[in-house]
């Protein structure tokens, strides 16, 4: 049984690091059909429930070259300019529980393709999307929606520890 | 005997009035606030005198306004012909209020409606800093880059002119000024690679007369022959395009988006120029003119007389945009024609008005990153260990939004100081990599800041410009963000970011009344008589702006960058005040 267990674990471990050390070589696009059902931003559904919303996974989860280059990009595309390092300034905090259009891999997609009315720029036709899932998994990373296994464990701006900022908000690590 | 009465007051004036502007501080006052400075020479200083240093005690709220918005409230009220208008933050709605029924109900609302999408190239919150009244207009600045004439009667939009591109990032979030019929308004966007430009709009129909860039060749930044700076350093041909790396003056900032003050005798205006961009200096090697520079410019043509670069080679977001008071004082027994400048690099600079000489330019807080200024060449001596690029520095001071930021200072001629609201901060930095992509932020700088040399980060002081110092000072928990207004009776008002508002003594800054606002305070208050013939005083809470922008903006403190940095210096505003834009208006019993 113990055996089994730690089989187990070990099992876990290597499928976890083989995750993490995962690179696309040919970034797929997403479906956009699908995509766009799973990007609603409203928990109402009048008329009574209806069938459950699917889920658009980022095609670059708990990868940890994709969530480094995602930092890389959210850095090169000046969304540091507005966001910060997750604080906000211009623009509002990425650090946070509640999002106003949605904090779903789908509703970031949708925020960041195509802008906000007061003030997000439309980046669709800027960013290619592949990027765009990279930016979203750093994204989500500062908020511990990703395993430490994969995230970097030291900042690269004056401050700035995405584990650190996990533990001072929400008292977590994922 | 009536006539005869009459005429000998008509002489007396006319013996009077001669005397009385013989020095430009003392300007004509009828008791009502037509632009944001309160006059051309901007000190804020109101003649008015019921309300003084024996009676304020018993000042009293009177009626309250709310402006239905929660972002930085930093605009100072207009009274005129017995109506107060108010701007707000974007959208930038002007309200007419009628001061003579009970409780000032509203008259009429103008809603510009601004795109929206201008919130987003807003550097340091959607803030608007007034309005100014002109020949029966109300004329104003929108955050998407557009300048209004609203009819002061009706609030009928008279003409409305676009003057730039929220997609090359600009803005406009300063109070205009108008003279001798043209209206003088800045772009703002010096953290995103904007070209920084003043225009001179007609103020019958809006129509652009001129445009002074602050970068580029002569011809464009309207540098002819009667160019005349005092100091060698600031001539040259096309200084604007060769102190650039190639093409860095087309994305180079130097932005026009604070204050601009009016000298009607030499016919000269007065304004500062923001940061070159990107913060990081070691992207543009050069002197970057015409950045963080003074100018004095003809208002019919926008030809410049002269200029003084005050912070050559900007290394750390020291804009030159800070008020300019025009004063006549005797300075080591010489009547001159001065202007005062209190800069973001935190020295008080004292200039002769007509041709840009420096007088002094001594510190009014904590700093390190320079020494001195020599006043034979000009030439600021920085602190070479203080130096910003691709590096990390410690303890420089002060921080980014320096001694001062726009915060307008007042000067009473009755005591003859300037009244200081100020910062008192310092930062670390690391320098990034600065991407310039249109509409976007073009920074390139990693900063943390905190407060400066004994804890508080802000302070109130006073200045004594003749002999280059300070006077008083009371600190403050936090940056003192807001204008001031001193008076005949010797009274300087003034807000703190917790919420309080303050009246004390001119003279040695004795707090003798104070008022809890509802949020947190940036605002300019006022002074000015109602129609009842008592004075009042008003002043828009709100809290916000660059300071603020943690409370306003709902920033995560958790990240000290953020709000540029400046988040890691107000981690516990919101301890202390919520957002909510309120007119508060008050009046002895």
């Amino acid at each position: 049984m113990r055996n089994k267990i730690v089989f187990a674990c070990f099992l876990l471990f290597f499928s976890l690091a083989c995750q993490r050390e995962k690179r696309d070589i040919r970034p797929s696009p997403t479906d956009l059909a699908i995509y766009d059902e799973a990007a609603r931003e409203s928990a109402l559904r009048p008329g009574g429930p209806v069938s459950p919303q699917p889920v658009v996974n980022n095609p670059y989860n708990a990868s940890g070259y994709d969530i480094s280059e995602g930092q890389r990009l959210y850095n090169w595309y000046n969304c540091s300019g507005c966001h910060a390092n997750g604080g906000g300034g211009i623009g509002p905090p990425l650090i946070k529980k509640d999002w106003v259009y949605g904090g779903a891999p789908a509703n970031l997609f949708d925020t960041i393709a195509k802008g906000r009315p007061n003030g997000m720029p439309s980046w669709g036709g800027r960013i290619p999307e592949y990027q765009i899932w990279q930016i979203i998994a750093y994204v989500r990373s500062m908020n511990g929606g990703q395993p430490t296994s994969a995230t970097s464990s030291r900042p690269d701006s004056i401050e700035t520890n995405p584990q650190n900022i996990v533990n001072r908000t929400t008292g977590v690590t994922k | 005997m009536v006539r005869t009465k009459s005429v000998s007051t008509a002489l007396a004036a006319l013996v009077w009035v001669p005397l009385g502007f013989s020095q430009i501080q003392n300007q004509p006052d009828d008791g009502q606030w037509v632009m944001a400075a309160k006059n051309y020479a901007s000190t804020r200083y109101s003649t008015l005198n019921q309300i003084n240093t024996q009676n304020v005690k018993n000042l009293k709220l009177d009626w309250t306004f709310s402006t239905g918005y929660t972002r930085g409230h930093e605009a100072a009220p207009l009274v005129v012909n017995n109506t107060m208008y108010i701007v707000t933050p974007y959208p930038n709605d002007l309200y007419a209020l009628d001061l003579t029924k009970p409780g000032a109900p509203m008259k009429w609302v103008y809603q510009p409606h601004p795109n929206p999408s201008s919130q987003g190239v807003a550097c340091c919150d959607v803030v608007n800093r007034g309005a100014a009244y002109y020949k029966g207009k109300i004329i104003y600045n929108l955050l998407d880059v557009e300048t209004v004439a609203v009819d002061a009667n009706s609030g009928k939009e008279l003409w409305r002119t676009k003057l730039g591109d929220i997609n090359l990032g600009e803005s406009i979030t300063m109070a205009p000024i108008v003279a001798k019929d043209v209206v003088l308004v800045g772009n703002s966007g010096g953290e995103f690679g904007v070209r920084g430009w003043l225009a001179g709009l007609d103020a019958d129909n809006g129509k652009v007369k001129w445009r002074a860039y602050a970068t580029g060749p002569d011809k464009d930044v309207l540098i002819g022959a009667n160019f005349k700076p005092f100091y060698a350093s600031d001539r040259g041909q096309d200084l604007g395009v060769k102190t650039w790396p190639r093409g860095g003056w087309e994305i180079g900032g130097a932005t026009a988006w604070s204050w601009i003050s009016y000298d009607p005798e030499l016919d000269l205006f007065y304004y500062g120029t923001s940061n070159p961009g990107p913060w990081n200096p070691e992207q543009r090697p050069g002197d970057n003119k015409w950045g963080s520079t003074l100018f004095a410019r003809r208002p019919e043509t926008g030809e410049a007389i002269w200029a003084y670069q005050l912070n050559p080679h900007d290394l750390h977001d020291y804009d030159g945009v800070n008020e300019n008071i025009l004063l006549d004082l005797t300075i080591n027994g010489q009547p001159r024609k001065v202007l005062a400048h209190p800069d973001r690099n935190g020295r008080m600079y004292i200039m002769d008005r007509s041709n840009g000489e420096v007088l002094s330019a001594e510190t009014f807080v904590y700093v390190n990153t320079s020494f001195s200024v020599d006043l034979k060449t000009g030439e600021l001596k920085l602190n070479p260990t203080k130096k910003t690029g691709f590096n990390t520095i410690r303890d420089a001071c002060p921080a980014p939004p320096g001694g001062k930021d726009w915060q307008p200072s007042s000067f009473s001629p009755r005591t003859g100081l300037i009244y200081l609201p100020h910062n008192n901060l310092c930062y670390e930095m690391q320098g990034t990599q600065a991407n310039y992509i249109a509409g976007t932020p073009f920074v390139g700088m990693n900063v943390r800041m905190y407060a400066g040399p004994g804890g508080n980060r802000g302070a109130f002081s006073a200045w004594d410009p003749v002999n280059a110092k300070t006077v008083w000072a009371i600190n403050e928990t936090f940056p003192v963000w807001t204008g001031t207004v001193v008076t005949a009776g010797d009274v300087v008002f003034y807000g703190t970011m917790d919420g309080w508002f303050k009246a004390v003594d001119a003279h040695n800054g004795t707090l003798l009344w104070r008022f809890k606002l509802g949020s947190g305070t940036i605002g300019q208050p006022i002074t000015y008589k109602g129609p009842d013939g008592k004075q009042y005083v008003a002043i828009l809470c709100g809290v916000g702006g660059w300071s603020g922008a943690v409370v306003a903006g709902g920033l995560n403190t958790v990240d000290g960058t953020a709000a540029l940095g400046f988040a890691n210096a107000m981690t516990d505003l919101g301890k202390y005040t919520t957002k909510g834009g309120m007119l508060y208006v008050f009046s002895l019993p």
